[in-house]
């Protein structure tokens, strides 16, 4: 049986992890290879890593980065943050990345999704959306959060799945920061629109946050940071709780 | 010293085999150089992306002809696999014919790409000695090999696949040993350990 799948995500900034709370007050959290190789060690399902620097240079430092956690850690991971195209893509792969994640320039340039599909094949192509709950429509939104668009997180869901996208990576910004559970009714809506995995990110603050999430949202896997960064939640009692709540996960 | 080659016909994320392979102690070469291949003691072939370029690119390289003639110990990883199998569905692609397995797409009400770690029910085999029975290994793959004589092991989305195939000196996984933690390592030093 396939398993519901736990993914810490390492924010990376500088070479350094941080975690947003809300998109905003970063704060240290210390070196991603060696949080990448904990993680790995207790049983983490699959780890994303989101650069977070700004300028060409740091990026370099990124790949570079991405080069050393895939010669340490013998489980999956993605990496995400300002990739525009299918050479930024290209990078990052051959530096030992198995995914690539894109968000804004997915939006800005859908082509992008179905070329970086037809590169790499869609297993390889996650698309990430950040969307608030604007009265009662899921708005997405851009530049991690900084930018509303029009589009609307189920219309854009559906379509990046029809332009090649193998993963949908939901961030609710209403939940992300709050430690108050994931958006499990929009992630349900959403799973029953698409026909591929989905990534229920922002909100994890509790064991039965999770649960909710796959028992709930009907998501495939879920995302969190701070609560496995400042070992609120290890790994190991996680998916004990889960699998005595009749859930799936890999031990 | 064994002689651990990994063939390279631009197929992505190899290096991840590389080094999966390092952390073992082995120093596997990337070549698409054929006398490097033949002399070589055990063969990977890795693999992700799309059937029919990964064909060209074999096909260009005159791989295509080789990898079916060699006689040691061979290993087709994900899309490696697939294309050692007799047909794939994915843009209606003739393989290798290594394997006699067709590879078809997912066409159930389980989501496609299947990612994620999943269980396996395994036959006798020496690539897949010593692991224990419900192993979870990693699978990414939107297409999948049927059953037949020549699958070691089987996993169920949907329905039954061939997660692992074998013919005579020939192995494919369709997971991702070198992405499975520690049961993935110890099914690469398996292969790396068997006998000719």
């Amino acid at each position: 049986m396939l398993t519901k799948r736990i993914i810490p995500c390492l924010d990376i900034k500088d070479g350094r992890t941080v975690k947003g709370v809300n998109f905003k007050n970063l704060i240290d959290a210390g070196d991603p290879v060696e949080l990448a190789a904990l993680y790995s060690d207790q049983g983490a399902d699959e780890l994303v890593f989101l650069d977070i620097s700004a300028t060409a240079e740091k990026r370099k430092t990124f790949a570079e980065l991405v080069n050393k956690i895939a010669q340490k850690i013998n489980i999956p991971f993605t990496v995400g943050g300002g990739i525009t195209s299918v050479e930024e893509a290209r990078t990052l792969l051959l530096a030992g990345a198995d995914k690539v994640s894109i968000n804004s320039a997915a939006v800005r340039n859908p082509a992008l999704i179905t070329e970086l599909s037809n590169a790499f094949g869609s297993q390889c192509v996650v698309v990430a959306i950040d969307a608030k709950q604007v009265d009662k429509e899921w708005v997405v939104h851009l530049v991690g959060g900084k930018e509303p668009t029009n589009l609307s997180l189920f219309d854009w869901g559906k379509q990046v799945v029809e332009l090649g996208a193998g993963e949908i990576l939901f961030t609710s910004m209403n939940n992300d920061g709050t430690k108050q559970g994931f958006a499990n009714k929009a992630l349900q809506k959403l799973s029953t629109l698409v026909n591929v995995p989905i990534i229920a990110s922002g909100g994890a603050g509790s064991i039965q946050h999770f649960a909710d999430t796959f028992l709930l949202g009907g998501a495939d896997a879920a995302l969190a940071a701070s609560v496995f960064h400042f070992n609120e939640i290890t790994l190991p009692n996680l998916k004990q709780e889960l699998q005595a709540q009749g859930i799936a996960v890999r031990s | 010293m064994s002689k651990v080659v990994i063939i390279d016909y631009g197929a992505g994320n190899i290096q991840s085999v590389q080094f999966a392979l390092e952390r073992l102690g082995v120093q596997a070469r990337l070549t698409h150089n054929k006398e490097d291949i033949l002399s070589a003691n055990k063969v990977i072939f890795p693999g992700v992306g799309h059937a029919t370029p990964a064909m060209k690119s074999l096909q260009a390289k005159g791989l295509d002809k080789l990898i079916p003639t060699l006689t040691q110990p061979v290993l087709g990883i994900c899309l490696g696999m697939q294309l050692m199998c007799s047909f794939s569905e994915e843009n209606n692609q003739n393989g290798l014919g290594i394997f006699g397995a067709t590879v078809k797409k997912f066409l159930g009400q389980e989501k496609v790409p299947h990612i994620g770690w999943n269980d396996i029910t395994l036959k006798k085999s020496n690539l897949l000695k010593g692991i224990k029975k419900n192993a979870y290994v990693y699978f990414v793959h939107s297409f999948y090999a049927e059953t037949g004589s020549e699958t070691i092991a089987i996993t169920n989305y949907g329905q039954n696949f061939s997660a692992a195939l074998q013919k005579n000196n020939f192995y494919g996984c369709q997971f991702h040993p070198e992405k499975s933690g520690e049961l993935g390592q110890k099914i690469l030093k398996n292969f790396l350990t068997i006998n000719k």
